[in-house]
């Protein structure tokens, strides 16, 4: 049992204080801030061009429109891209595939890891070291390492991509939920249901799973930025459903090549991109302080 | 926890990492060779002719027992041979090693930029707190935290290499054979988008840090006994800002080791990243397993370190175990 | 060495006018705060949660802690006023001038720095003495002082490890290293035990004694000024309702807060009656126009609701803040009055634990326990901490695996852990926690909570509700309560609702384990009121687990003795607390604080 904490390699997010207000409260207060509304805004917007861009793209994203990397013109609004494809049609295209695998991995990622966290916060015994020591196994690398891992063996299928990317999720929840959920177990009121002889199933989920909502929400956040990264990034590095596919983080990796005569196949995926990934960091972080509370002060007198 | 004082933790710990690489040795080797299905025919695909799959078999040791392999693995790992690349036929170890100087140097780079940055940063912003760079600071690194990589990169190299500017270099100019440092102009946007991909995050981090630290009850002690401010800080809190620290600086050092596989491939930069995308992409498994076992043992070292260097400077964890 | 600076008759700390808001929102959280203070002369300021009494104390440091500020008044130590001086001017002041011993020592000592640097400090940075020989010289001497070890070796040690009382005394040291003119204590001597308390207690009234040293020692705790402070100041809602000799004070007392504060502390003679006071104190900014305890109090009429009652000298010096103190003091003080006899019950045992010992990790901690609780009667389990005694009620309940020796209650055998018990036993046995804000799950409404222990035994449907709002009303909540959030209930309403659900499956015995120790004394006496008188209605068996000796007798009928993890004296409340046996319960009393020493 290790006596630092275990920080470790992962990060954890800025203090959070589990508080006793309720989740509800906190979501309400966190839409107060500006930099809640203003992330979800910007991921809304985002989500809408993902899911209702190609209903309107003049093209389909194979279409030939133009010669390479020609400019702007009537048949290609902001161009064409390294195949003569319409960059516009790509862009609206290309945003369904990274959201919808982002989603998912990290819905993967949030319920085994949350489930795993509470079960080792709980066990205060050999199941804890048992499930944080296999924790570590999957921490020892950097997220993207193991999907590149895995993607070298059975290739870039996306169930493989998403399971990778919900894989290297779990461990970095269940460190987080674990934590949030050991002052959780240490409080009377779990005693008092062991006490009564409440089954440890109805402990977990009726007494500690609703008192750790508010940290297990600005990991969701926390968590759906990085798997957006992770999944655009092996995008562009290569590894997408297919090579032609019309996917933002691909489109960057085909167009760049020729970025200063052309700019948008490169420049509008990449703001894309940039404003969903800000998107979700400022709601996680819009409920992050919501749930600490505005005021730190101790108690008067 | 009194058994063996600090030694026995150390040793502990270290028994701990080795478990850890162990496992992480057998899944990565599970991964790769012992999947379900002949490795040979998914790695040279369909059209492999019987006889390349035979060599092919032969090469990976297919016909041993799979434990048989493993240690034959293993045990090459141990002497330094990783075996051959699949892809290019010359020893692995030969082929990586100037690769790895040169990410080194790189993470080198960019550590002494990003781990003075990120503590600097998150210290003044925590002692100047609420105030104009805390306030300011906080909301720039929320937002760059956010970013991916290599969007970091890529926009980098938009505006500085090819569209808003052209001052700098778009891809690294290293001539085979040759070390980074004879590009240096090259490395400036590479060294540039790890900064700001690291740095941001372990600022937060380091703020909380101190933050805690600050509002501590001792601190709070330190003042009314009439202390001055700059012997508050220096003399009390930065000792209990240590241990901290180095956690901090250990996770910095993680996630450049981790920012730099897609960074590389952004700037073409001839490093352990991009050799790690050109073995997955040529299903090049003894480079693919070699660098992640070569990742792993780092990022293992790197806890233990921090976790050691943080009880050693502890002085309650130091007597108490 | 006589300082003349003073005539012996003239006060060295005058406060006049404090008035402390919280920032940017112009309620109050004290106001109108002034006393004086001679030198030597120890001032007790007393109150409970709320009342404003730390802030005060750290105003006359010119500290306000994050969230509120010091909006006016004066804090004059030998004519200079802290209050207006800039915090350039101020930082000297503090340390050498007025010094601050706080409430927790071990989180005010930095972990990191050996105690011999934090000691020296002081010296240098208020330039005391003129060599370094000169300043450890005078290290040695505030070590000594303070009955602590002087040599260097001790000097090296870090904080964790001395002991929660040498640390406080390390913290006492130095506050006196400077001999300032004003020490602030923020009740320093919280968690620690009785004897190690005792002990403080007496090197502070030393230490102020001989080097004419004003005192500020701001505590809840009435019977542990009573025996440090020369005069007592009692705080309520922000504001001074009293102030007067502690003597006085607590014999006849003017205010009727002060008086019904008085009747709570629980005694070692005279009435056995605990009387709490209904409703609760005015937070910042719901304070009424009038007088603040109008609410919750016998005497009031209308005259005290319009206007704010000034503080007034009455005939002997005495200041109160009352309308009608003279009125108030022609009363006799709630605790006088004879003790009644206790009965002590007979019976077959409904629990039996019969040698039992317990451990954790191996270390033993219980040995060989022996105890019987008949039907219907209330068995105090006395120790201080590290005593063993909420192992044992622990492993009464089954919240404790590593233990041997049986517990049979109502002749079944009862195994370690509370889920493999059989429902019955669970049923018959409930237990009531310490920490009210800890027991309660934040995220259940009230009704939910109590409800919890029928759904788990089966009882449900209109039983369940009939049930559930009896239990409320039982302990004096109202219907509205039910729907609502435990962060929204005072301490005192959570631990109501503790003992609602702990009632609710109508066991046969009830296991308090310091239930009213997180609380204030006015909202303890109210809390032990309401166990006894559940206690007898209902024919409850309880075994009630607490540190405070005199509370035993308010509740009670007999008492365990424990120490080291041994029972070290059983017997009759009446027998043990006045002809005690064992040295050990010789000792505990002889060092509890109480407040017949200050009236006799």
């Amino acid at each position: 049992m290790s006596v630092v904490t275990d920080i470790a390699i992962t990060p954890e997010p800025e203090s959070l204080t589990t508080t006793s207000r309720r989740s509800g409260s906190v979501l309400r207060d966190a839409l107060r801030l500006w930099r809640t509304r203003i992330g979800l805004v910007l991921v809304l917007g985002l989500t809408l061009l993902a899911g209702a861009g190609p209903f309107f793209a003049p093209h389909s994203p194979t279409d030939f429109a133009g010669p390479p990397f020609s400019n702007p013109s009537s048949a290609a609004r902001f161009g064409t891209d390294y195949l003569g494809q319409d960059v516009l049609s790509r862009f609206l295209w290309g945003g369904r595939e990274i959201l919808v695998m982002a989603v998912l991995a990290t819905a993967f990622g949030i319920i085994l890891g949350a489930i795993v966290g509470l079960l080792a916060a709980y066990s205060r015994n050999w199941l804890d070291d048992v499930l944080m020591r296999g924790m570590d196994v999957i921490l020892a690398f950097p997220q993207i390492m193991l999907a590149l891992v895995a993607i070298a063996t059975v290739g870039p299928k996306p169930w493989l991509i998403v399971l990778a990317v919900g894989l290297t999720t779990l461990p970095r929840v269940a460190r987080v939920t674990r934590g949030a959920a050991q002052p959780i177990v240490a409080r009377d009121f779990v005693a008092s249901a062991e006490a009564l002889g409440v089954p440890r199933i109805r402990i977990l989920g009726r007494e500690l799973l609703p008192n750790i909502l508010s940290p297990l929400m600005v990991e969701v956040s926390l968590r759906l930025t990085y798997s957006i990264g992770l999944i655009a990034g092996l995008a562009f590095l290569g590894f997408a459903t297919s090579t032609n596919g019309a996917n933002w983080g691909t489109m960057i990796n085909q167009n760049r090549v020729a970025v200063q005569a052309q700019p948008w196949g490169v420049v509008l995926p990449v703001i894309a991109i940039a404003l969903l990934t800000i998107g979700t960091g400022l709601v996680g972080d819009g409920i992050s302080r919501a749930a600490a509370g505005i005021d730190r002060g101790r108690s008067t007198g | 926890m009194h058994s063996g004082g600090i030694w026995g933790f150390i040793l502990r710990r270290v028994l701990l990492g080795l478990l850890v690489l162990v496992i992480v040795s057998v899944l990565v080797f599970a991964a790769t060779q012992a999947l379900p299905g002949d490795p040979a025919r998914a790695i040279l695909g369909r059209d492999a002719t019987p006889t390349s799959l035979a060599a092919l078999r032969a090469k990976l040791h297919l016909g041993q027992p799979v434990l048989q392999q493993y240690w034959t693995w293993v045990t090459g790992l141990l002497h330094g041979d990783m075996g051959n690349s699949l892809a290019n036929q010359e020893p692995v170890s030969t082929y990586l090693r100037p690769l790895l100087i040169n990410s080194a140097f790189l993470v080198f780079l960019s550590g002494i930029i990003s781990i003075p940055l990120a503590i600097g940063i998150g210290a003044y912003a925590a002692v100047r707190r609420d105030k104009a760079f805390d306030v300011s600071s906080s909301i720039l690194t929320l937002l760059l935290a956010a970013l991916p990589e290599f969007v970091v990169g890529v926009a980098l190299v938009v505006i500085f290499a090819t569209v808003v500017f052209q001052v700098l270099p778009a891809v690294a100019q290293i001539p085979p054979g040759g070390r980074p440092w004879d590009d240096l102009s090259g490395m400036v946007l590479p060294v540039v988008t790890l900064v700001i991909a690291v740095t941001p995050y372990v600022a937060r981090i380091m703020r909380a840090s101190m933050i805690e630290v600050l509002e501590s009850d001792y601190v709070e002690m330190a003042r009314l006994k009439g202390l001055d401010e700059h012997t508050v800080i220096i003399r009390h809190a930065l000792p209990n800002a240590l241990g901290p620290t180095f956690q901090v600086i250990a996770i910095n050092l993680a996630y450049l080791a981790g920012g730099v596989i897609v960074v590389e491939y952004v700037f073409n930069f001839p490093g352990i990243g991009g050799a790690l995308v050109d073995g997955v992409n040529n299903r090049d498994l003894p480079v693919v397993q070699a660098l992640a076992m070569l990742i792993a043992t780092l990022y293992v070292v790197l806890n233990l370190t921090a976790d050691i260097a943080t009880i050693l400077v502890t002085p309650r964890m130091r007597t108490t175990l | 060495m006589t300082d003349d600076r003073t005539a012996p008759d003239a006060p060295s700390v005058v406060v006049a006018g404090l008035r402390i808001e919280l920032t940017g929102s112009g309620r109050d959280v004290v106001d109108d705060v002034s006393f004086t203070i001679h030198p030597g002369q120890v001032m007790g300021l007393v109150g409970e949660s709320g009342s404003g009494k730390t802030t005060v104390g750290l105003a006359l440091l010119g500290h306000a802690r994050r969230g509120v500020e010091i909006v006016a008044g004066s804090v004059r130590i030998d004519d200079v006023d802290v209050l207006a001086l800039s915090e350039e001017q101020r930082r000297p002041l503090r340390g050498r001038v007025v010094s601050y011993v706080p409430q927790d020592p071990a989180a005010a000592l930095n972990p990191a720095l050996r105690i011999g640097t934090q000691l020296l400090e002081v010296l240098e940075a208020h330039d005391f003495g003129k060599s370094s020989a000169e300043r450890n010289e005078r290290v040695a001497e505030m070590m000594r002082e303070v009955a602590l070890p002087d040599d260097p070796k001790y000097l090296h040690r870090y904080p964790h490890e001395l002991s929660g009382g040498q640390q406080q005394r390390v913290g006492l040291a130095m506050a006196f290293a400077c001999r300032p003119r004003l020490i602030v204590l923020d009740e320093p001597t919280t968690g620690l035990d009785v004897t190690t308390q005792a002990h403080v207690l007496n090197t502070v009234r030393d230490l102020a004694g001989a080097h004419r040293v004003a005192a500020l020692y701001v505590s809840h705790d009435l019977a542990v000024v009573s025996t440090l402070a020369e005069r007592v100041a009692v705080m309520y809602a922000g504001r001074l309702v009293e102030v007067g000799e502690s003597s006085e004070l607590f014999a006849d007392a003017a205010h009727p807060y002060t008086r019904r504060l008085v009747g709570a502390i629980p005694r070692l003679a005279g009435s056995r009656e605990l009387v709490g006071i209904p409703g609760r104190a005015p937070s910042p900014g719901s304070r009424p126009r009038g007088c603040a305890f109008e609410s919750r109090c016998a005497f009031v009429e209308d005259a005290c609701r319009l206007e704010l009652p000034p503080l007034r000298a009455l005939d002997d010096g005495h200041m109160v803040r009352c309308l009608r103190a003279e009125e108030v003091r022609a009363h006799p003080m709630p605790f006088a009055g004879e003790a009644m006899a206790v009965s002590v019950p007979h019976g077959e045992s409904v629990l039996s634990v019969q040698q039992m010992s317990a451990g954790y990790r191996g270390v033993t901690v219980l040995h060989d326990i022996n105890l019987d609780l008949a039907p219907s009667e209330c068995l105090a389990l006395v120790g201080e901490s590290g005593s063993g005694k909420t192992t044992l009620a622990r492993s009464i309940a089954g919240l404790h695996a590593e233990r041997s020796g049986r517990i049979v209650l109502h002749g079944e055998e009862l195994v370690e852990l509370a889920r493999h018990r059989s429902r019955e036993s669970r049923r018959r046995l409930q237990y009531i926690f310490q920490n009210p804000y800890g027991s309660l799950n934040p995220r259940r409404t009230i009704d939910q909570i109590v409800r919890q222990p029928l759904e788990v035994f089966g009882i449900g449907g209109s039983e369940a509700n009939a049930r559930v709002d009896e239990m409320l009303e039982r302990v004096s909540l109202t219907a509205a309560y039910a729907s609502r959030y435990p962060d929204q209930l005072s301490g005192g309403e959570r631990q109501r609702v503790a003992i609602a659900r702990a009632l609710v499956s109508r066991p046969d015995v009830l296991i308090c384990d310091e239930v009213t120790s997180a609380l204030d004394v006015s909202v303890q006496a109210a809390i032990v009121e309401l166990l006894g008188e559940l206690q007898k209605s209902l024919d409850l068996a309880m075994l009630f687990v607490t540190h405070n000796l005199p509370l035993v007798r308010s509740i009670a009928q007999r008492v365990a003795v424990m120490s080291a993890g041994r029972i070290v004296e059983l017997g009759a409340v009446d027998s043990v607390l006045l002809e005690p046996s064992d040295d050990y319960t010789k000792r505990l009393l002889a060092d509890t604080p109480s407040l017949e020493a200050v009236q006799s």
